[in-house]
């Protein structure tokens, strides 16, 4: 089966165009019917309050939870990162899924918006630096015993995995560097 | 131009989390909170919709700064506000506000009829609108990192936005077909930079996102930009303006998701009250259509 981008709202185009340039079948869902018919799933960049609005009103939330719960590899960019948390400040909505805190357009409105050089760990491969798209990005302030951090902006992390999730605060489907990609791709 | 630098960069990103969501007018805080709760990927701040601009008359400007700071104070997404076309003063404000984005936009009185703001320097990005391919490229050549058919504004009437979406589509794709040797011709022609003549010739798409705007009353006009090519919708009078602005949000922003379903479109558009009225373009003096202010 292909892997799938939520479609509901934000750059999911660029995700399908990455995962794509790796040679992965890559679909976009909008529905639980074309949920159910992937193998892994990218939660993309966007507005986290517009993709929960839609997510809630399809009857998407509780699939999606089972989904990756169940293990099926996930990709979350940005707001991604805010749906999977387990909290979210200013509070909001989320699947809980992912042991960290967030707190949302942590750097700032658009003006902080940034492309900033982080330090990765070896786990991405080599160089051990890694170009990062911030966009309102939000900031991850607190990560549970179970999630390795694998890429640094200063001392904050910015890239996570726990189990079968991959979390960005970033956008790497925004660069050329498609390491992060590679290392969901094995996951599948 | 370098679409590879940095701050270009980050100004196209925010442009590109847009894709696939509603931008809303809204005039105070209460109209954003309702734009936020049915799920709008931004809301636009200006002193008056396009739909009162029109029937009221008057030099429309800015919103007041009290208006921006109060809606960027009631909403977490980003916070877009129209300035003049060519007001520097305006658009400097504006990023002293820091406001997400920011729109030249014809629905306001042009402060300059000649020239429109350079807007590579600003570290806040710029939405600005066309009605044909060379406007847009003129546009992002000034530095606009996303680019909005016009349509009419207020009018609540899709038929000026369906021609300037078909008009521009139809003269990408001419750009792709055309020889290497045509290419300086058709830039002379379109009165569009060379080099990103170029780019559409080659890439068959505008190196920066193309949404649409002017004239959306309906979950169907806004599922009609999108089958146009279309990647995101700014809807204006056509929310406040109708009699149920609440619900009409929630159902336009599900439209631009769900826009290929024709089914959920019936689900969609079922029950939501009277849409705003609608006006006869063929009935508009040339003075009064705000898309043929700007050039």
């Amino acid at each position: 089966m292909p892997a799938g981008v939520l479609a509901l709202q934000g750059d999911f185009e660029a995700h399908i165009l990455t995962l794509r340039r790796l040679g992965i079948d890559a679909v976009p869902v909008r529905t639980a019917g074309e949920l159910a018919a992937v193998d892994a799933l990218v939660l993309p960049g966007g507005e986290s309050t517009t993709m929960l609005k839609l997510a809630g009103e399809e009857g998407l939330l509780e699939p999606l939870r089972g989904t990756i719960a169940d293990g099926r590899p996930v990709l979350a960019t940005c707001a991604g990162v805010v749906l999977l948390a387990r909290e979210v400040e200013p509070r909001q909505r989320s699947l809980g899924l992912l042991d960290v805190a967030v707190l949302r357009n942590a750097y700032g409105r658009q003006i902080a918006s940034a492309v900033v050089p982080l330090r990765v760990a070896p786990a991405l491969g080599e160089p051990p630096a890694m170009e990062g798209v911030f966009i309102r990005a939000p900031r991850i302030t607190r990560t549970g015993a179970g999630v390795e951090v694998l890429a640094w902006r200063d001392e904050d992390p910015v890239l996570v995995r726990q189990g079968t999730i991959l979390a960005a605060t970033f956008h790497p489907e925004l660069t050329d560097d498609l390491r992060v990609h590679r290392l969901f791709a094995a996951s599948l | 131009m370098r679409f590879d630098d940095p701050q270009f960069r980050v100004k196209v990103g925010l442009a590109e989390m847009l894709k696939g969501g509603v931008i809303m007018d809204v005039t105070n805080a209460e109209q954003a909170r309702i734009a936020e709760e049915a799920g709008a990927a931004a809301v636009m701040a200006l002193e008056r919709v396009p739909a009162d601009i029109r029937a009221e008359g008057g030099v429309a400007r800015m919103s007041p700064v009290s208006k921006i700071r109060e809606i960027q104070q009631t909403v977490s997404i980003p916070v877009m506000a129209k300035c003049r076309i060519g007001h520097v003063a305006e658009a400097k404000i504006l990023e002293a506000m820091e406001v997400d984005f920011i729109d030249e936009s014809e629905v306001l009185t042009p402060a300059d009829e000649e020239n429109h703001v350079y807007k590579h320097p600003f570290k806040v990005p710029f939405v600005c609108g066309c009605r044909n391919l060379g406007e847009a490229l003129r546009r992002i050549g000034e530095g606009a990192a996303m680019i909005r058919t016009k349509g009419e504004a207020g009018s609540g009437n899709i038929v000026e936005a369906v021609r300037h979406l078909r008009t521009v589509q139809r003269q990408i794709r001419t750009l792709t077909i055309l020889d290497e040797h045509e290419l300086m011709a058709e830039a002379k022609e379109l009165g569009a930079p060379f080099e990103l003549v170029r780019y559409v010739a080659e890439n068959g798409k505008l190196p920066v996102p193309n949404f649409a705007a002017g004239g959306v009353a309906t979950p169907a006009d806004a599922a009609l930009c999108m089958m146009l090519g279309a990647e995101s919708v700014f809807v204006g009078s056509g929310i406040f303006k109708s009699s149920d602005p609440a619900n009409r949000a929630r159902a336009v922003v599900a439209a631009v998701t769900h826009w290929q379903d024709a089914a959920k479109l019936v689900e969609i558009s079922a029950g939501l009250g009277e849409p705003m009225s609608g006006l006869d373009i063929a009935k508009l003096t040339p003075e009064e259509m705000l898309s043929r202010r700007g050039w």
